[in-house]
């Protein structure tokens, strides 16, 4: 008895604890195993293989490194590669500040702020696919709300389509995909600035900080944990993005909206090079896998400095 | 003193509000609005002689026709009468999702809770760093999973994928509630000589309860968010496809079917927007839990 209640004590790492607490974790380990662990492994194995349709349950040729050296060799390459990266600078940028914005908005001392709060939530709460409809007719040409808009301000003298062009496809689809991360990011900056203390603020009132004076001293530095490890995240998940792209334009027109992801997609699924699109995917991961060590060591160091525990989806 | 604001901050912070929402909102009401309009009006664009520029009036006339109806949110069953084996799916596989991601959440994350073992940072962060992949790069080696099992083109092909991927999050969240179970209640019942598994079912769960229906909610939602990538790659069975993937039907040769599409987008999302109204206060604190530091 008095073993089982050494067990719930922190700080024992008992054999017995070990082994219960494992048998606890299994079955959701052996899923991810099954799921994401083994693909990842089969994924590096394709991407050095020709598989394709008829080859894909075996039989393909193993290639060395050929599917790599046409990947990165390949005229679109370079592009890609800026454009994935560009996509994901600007969109979370401007997720950031735009998110900064509404959390102090929604922070500040008004009535129904709890309306305003859950007003701002619906693109995050609805599936992506059904919010991209939305912005699809917004983005209709003829007979959509901003053309018809711009054309009355008279930015434009007629019809504009907005998808039909490379420039204008990429910025409407930041645009759309800044709409659909902007919740979330706003919400945990309310949550954090909502968690400052208030002395804090009422110290330096007394001393006649100026509001812009509190919110750079005060509120900013107090929520630095949350701005970084939520920039990195939403970084992660603007690189992965897929739906948003793939609704809007399928990567068009003329590859002005592929980003690596829809690369891999397009390659993979689209045109069945299995070997060849396994060889995207793992490019992808290993970039990705820089980035979450850069999430995690600075997680760490968050963690250490601030008592933080990160945020999750 | 320090939160009154003059009159002019006041209709600064509201008006800036109001536009924030109003991004936030418009495509919403834009849809509402389509699906409202007949497809004659939709297909017109406000008349603008050649040579003028476009009036307001022009503008606004482009909300309103005297022709507005709910018309269309009758006439989509027809133009997709699968619409409602879709709805259905997609809340059928959402709610599968949910309740067998809930079967592997709920013992781990007790497990993350509760004790201190060897290999359970190690463990732990292996379990987040999925969350940096998204399904997409794993989409090949899925496949062939799914086909060598025979389940592409069942409701498996794409239950399977999206508990996985929702699991990481999942114990994540829910370990952060179970912490603040003081473990004495625990203690109290061994003592009283309860098993492990007996404390587990009969003192935690229940005080767990709350926590359990944030995270199931907050499960659901995602669920019924990822299902497109899956259903487009993995399942070409019409009766079994989710909304996402079953409202392109409205797209159609020849034209779109606007105000039918946006009508059946608009139903399509009432039950995760239901479940998010009744429970927006509690999953808004729990999802943010961790942006606070305790």
């Amino acid at each position: 008895m008095s073993n089982l209640i050494q067990m719930l004590k922190p700080k024992t790492k008992s054999q017995t604890t070990t082994l219960f607490a494992w048998a606890l974790i299994a079955p959701a380990a052996l899923v991810m195993f099954w799921i994401v662990v083994w693909p990842l492994y089969e994924t590096f194995r394709l991407s050095f293989t020709n598989s394709n349709l008829g080859t894909l349950m075996g039989g393909a040729e193993y290639i060395g490194w050929e599917n790599y050296e046409k990947a990165i060799g390949g005229r679109k390459f370079p592009s890609i590669v800026t454009r994935t990266f560009y996509w994901m600078f600007l969109s979370v940028g401007l997720k950031i500040v735009l998110g900064l914005i509404g959390a102090s908005l929604l922070a500040s001392n008004i009535r129904a702020r709890g309306v305003f709060r859950a007003l701002v939530m619906p693109p995050w709460i609805v599936p992506i696919a059904i919010g991209c409809f939305g912005w699809l007719w917004l983005y209709n040409g003829h007979f959509g709300l901003i053309s018809n808009f711009i054309e009355m301000v008279g930015i434009t003298d007629g019809p504009f389509s907005f998808l039909a062009y490379k420039q204008s496809a990429f910025y409407s689809a930041v645009v759309t995909d800044v709409w659909i991360g902007t919740p979330m990011v706003t919400l945990f900056f309310l949550a954090a600035i909502q968690g400052v203390p208030r002395d804090l603020y009422e110290a330096a009132y007394v001393d006649g900080a100026s509001r812009w004076y509190r919110f750079r001293r005060i509120t900013l530095p107090q929520i630095m944990p949350t701005i970084v490890s939520m920039a990195l995240l939403s970084a992660i998940w603007t690189f992965n993005s897929f739906e948003i792209i793939w609704i809007l334009t399928e990567g068009g027109p003329r590859g002005g909206t592929t980003t690596l992801i829809i690369d891999t997609f397009k390659t993979a699924i689209f045109s069945y090079k299995f070997g060849a699109g396994a060889t995207r995917a793992v490019l992808v991961v290993l970039i990705l896998g820089v980035f979450s060590l850069i999430y995690l060591t600075v997680l760490d160091k968050l963690n250490k400095r601030y008592g933080y525990s990160g945020v999750q989806k | 003193m320090m939160d009154k604001y003059t009159f002019l901050q006041k209709i600064g912070i509201y008006s800036s509000l109001a536009l924030f929402i109003l991004f936030m909102l418009l495509p919403f009401v834009e849809m509402f609005i389509a699906s409202l309009r007949p497809l004659t009006h939709l297909f017109s664009r406000p008349d603008v002689p050649v040579g003028e520029t476009m009036t307001f009036m022009d503008f606004m006339s482009r909300f309103y026709s005297d022709k507005m109806s709910f018309q269309a949110y009758r006439d989509m069953w027809v133009t997709v009468p699968q619409l409602p084996r879709y709805i259905f799916n997609s809340v059928f596989l959402s709610t599968a999702v949910t309740f067998f991601s809930m079967c592997f959440i709920v013992p781990a994350a007790y497990a993350y809770a509760r004790f201190d073992f060897r290999g359970k940072t190690i463990s732990l962060t292996l379990f987040l760093a999925v969350n940096m992949f998204s399904g997409a790069v794993l989409l090949i080696p899925l496949y062939k999973l799914l086909r060598v099992y025979g389940l592409l083109n069942t409701y498996w092909a794409m239950i399977i994928p999206g508990v996985a991927f929702l699991i990481p999050t999942g114990i994540w969240l829910l370990k952060s509630f179970l912490e603040k179970i003081p473990y004495e209640l625990e203690e109290a019942a061994f003592v009283d000589g309860a098993s492990r598994l007996y404390t587990l079912r009969r003192v935690i769960l229940p005080l767990a309860v709350p926590g359990l229906i944030v995270v199931g909610v907050a499960m659901f939602i995602g669920a019924y968010a990822q299902q497109f990538l899956f259903a487009i790659t993995f399942n070409q069975d019409r009766d079994y496809m989710p909304l996402p993937a079953g409202i392109f039907e409205f797209i159609g040769y020849q034209d779109v079917l606007w105000n039918e599409m946006m009508a059946a987008s608009l139903v399509g999302i009432l039950p995760v927007l239901l479940i998010f109204l009744f429970m927006q206060k509690h999953l808004i604190a729990g999802l943010t839990s961790g942006a606070v530091k305790e």
